[in-house]
């Protein structure tokens, strides 16, 4: 009897997961093609469907009836915006949930160790310096090498201290973060009227992705998923602490290490492509865990989901229905913030909360 | 399947703990450590897990060098019931009780009917079904306790190490907890070694005794003949009297300061 109730309410758990994911997936192709018509100009839903149908099937027949425009508009102009927003949003939470876990710190998110201060410093470089080594792709580029280099530097600061442990990674990402602002700040100093396009690329934003961003931003989070997904049950050990996750079995050398420089890559990929958005990364893990609890086995898919979604929505507001676009990083800090406020308010009052 | 400690140099930064530790635990017994705080006993703890290495000398378990071993098969033969317990994240009870389980399970593969039945038969021993479905952030420390002392039974291993597993119980979980271990050696000729803080607890349990002071074995051997006044002034510094209870028939201490 207590035998078949135990596997009952495992079972109940894994369904309600399952049946959440696909849920979750079938919304967030619901929304990549809702918000693919909406904008300036709108567009049917069934001619999105069409152009994306024939593009795929590479069958002309389908699309005869639909005018070029509103062709180079879904597939050069909207798809590859959304897609990227879509990605950024899902490797965000990813990243979210790895950090939280390994850093045994739920207000962890996936700047924690510094990335987004390293990409920042290195785009503001490459924007004050006019860099186009690699063309319209020297700024991503700039800042992927800066936040890795940042990366690098964390981890070598918080190893060297005998072992790194979650405090030292955490205090040795806020020490770099906070030299690298006041780095970009004096880069803003210097660039006169240069400032305004540092400024701008700070907030962060989806405006003229190409399928460039979308092949970047996604082999990244594909790469990332594989990783985080062979890892989620080492994942939950980690969670109950380093000491617990040794005796059952876990590397605890090498795998907290592999998950943390994978989520840094994917974070620091994400941040180059779009610039800094906030939120995503600590909110989305957190709603989650309180829909279905902190197994990473079920977290990790849900998260990836819901946050597309939510940064694609976010990414279609300010781009189709606000009257005019207000950069996304400061759209999700303004709904996040108070949101993080409310759930943070609700556990302190005895809810389970997150 | 008992462990050989060798010539072991372990330091601490700022702080050499042990210098050329040669140190026999014996398989198929409760072997009790006891020490004075900051001795070492943990540390030693860490080392038998393999959750540090020792900078100097050798450990064997069963006979090879633990080292040698992988580390998901060392869990199927070690469990650790740790010191410290906290928990970040609301995970069930039953869900950590699981964990138990990982090292005997494929990464992807789902748990096994012997899986959940091992799961609830060592979350009735250890009397946490009740709240089996309830976050493990909502107990209080020796809830907790009892569910991570649950988990190391649901490993299921040879060798269960404990450090100071029992200090947050109420005595009758104690003595529960403790008599079913105590058991397990008994019947099925498993290893324990417990750090103990409470030395009635250590004298009434352990059948081995090792005296531990600052990184140095004192004393080892059959409880009743390590346990002696002169042992623990020499380690406690304490002026002590030992003897079987007659009430408890378990061999007893009681001790003041000179």
């Amino acid at each position: 009897m207590v035998k078949s109730s135990s596997n009952k309410s495992l079972h109940r758990m894994q369904n309600r997961s399952l049946l959440l994911a696909g849920l979750l997936a079938l919304v967030l192709m619901v929304v990549i093609s809702l918000s693919a018509g909406m904008g300036y100009m709108k567009i049917a839903w069934v001619d999105v469907l069409r152009v994306v149908g024939g593009s795929l099937t590479g069958n002309e027949g389908i699309v005869a009836d639909v005018d070029e425009l509103t062709r180079v508009i879904v597939m050069e102009v909207r798809l590859p915006r959304i897609l990227t927003a879509a990605a950024v949003g899902g490797g965000l939470a990813l990243c979210g949930v790895v950090f939280q876990g390994i850093l045994l710190n739920p207000l962890a998110d996936p700047y924690t160790l510094g990335v987004s201060a390293g990409a920042a410093f290195g785009a503001a470089l490459a924007l004050l310096l006019n860099l186009t080594v690699v063309g319209i792709y020297s700024v991503p580029a700039c800042a992927f090498v800066g936040a890795t280099a940042t990366l690098v530097l964390v981890v070598y600061l918080s190893s060297s201290a005998g072992g790194a442990n979650a405090n030292n990674l955490i205090l040795s990402g806020i020490i770099v973060a906070a030299i690298l602002s006041a780095g970009i700040s004096f880069l803003k100093f210097v660039a006169d009227e240069q400032v305004s396009v540092i400024i701008f690329w700070l907030m962060g934003s989806f405006a003229s992705k190409t399928w460039i961003d979308v092949g970047l931003s996604s082999t990244f989070l594909l790469v990332g998923l594989l990783v985080f997904a062979f890892y989620a049950r080492d994942l939950n050990l980690l969670c109950l602490g380093r000491r617990a996750a040794a005796s059952l079995g876990v590397d605890d050398r090498r795998v907290p290490w592999i998950l943390l420089v994978t989520a840094s890559l994917v974070a620091a990929a994400c941040v180059s492509v779009s610039g800094i958005i906030g939120f995503v990364g600590l909110l989305v893990p957190h709603m989650m865990r309180a829909l279905v609890g902190p197994d990473n086995r079920r977290l990790l898919p849900l998260s990836l989901f819901s946050g597309a979604i939510l940064l694609l929505c976010a990414d279609t507001v300010t781009r189709a229905i606000l009257p005019h676009e207000i950069p996304i990083g400061v759209l999700t800090a303004l709904i996040g913030g108070p949101f993080f406020c409310y759930l943070f308010r609700k556990r302190q009052t005895g809810g389970r909360g997150f | 399947m008992g462990f050989a400690l060798c010539g072991i140099g372990f330091a601490h930064p700022g702080k050499t703990l042990f210098d050329g530790l040669d140190l026999d635990l014996p398989a198929g017994r409760f072997t009790g450590i006891v020490g004075p705080n900051g001795c070492g006993k943990t540390t030693l703890l860490d080392l038998i897990c393999r959750h540090i290495k020792p900078h100097r000398g050798q450990i064997h378990y069963a006979g090879r060098p633990l080292g040698e071993y992988d580390k998901r098969a060392l869990a199927r033969q070690i469990a650790l019931v740790p010191q410290d317990y906290g928990i970040n994240f609301p995970f069930t009870v039953e869900e950590v009780v699981f964990m138990g389980r990982y090292p005997h399970t494929p990464r992807f593969g789902a748990p096994s009917a012997e899986d959940v039945d091992r799961v609830s038969r060592t979350m009735a021993d250890c009397d946490v079904l009740a709240f089996k479905d309830r976050p493990i952030t909502s107990l209080s420390g020796g809830e907790r306790q009892r569910v991570i002392f649950a988990r190391a039974l649901a490993q299921d291993t040879p060798v269960l190490v404990l450090d100071e597993a029992t200090a947050n119980l109420d005595v009758c979980h104690t003595l529960t907890l403790l008599d079913r271990v105590a058991g397990l050696v008994q019947t099925e000729r498993r290893t324990v070694i417990a750090v103990f803080q409470d030395l009635n607890l250590a004298s009434a349990y352990s059948q081995e005794i090792v005296m531990v002071k600052a990184g140095r074995v004192v004393a080892t051997g059959p409880t009743a003949e390590v346990f002696t006044p002169q042992n623990l002034k020499r380690v406690f510094d304490v002026q002590a009297r030992v003897a079987v209870d007659d009430f408890t028939g378990r061999l007893q201490v009681r001790y003041k300061r000179f």
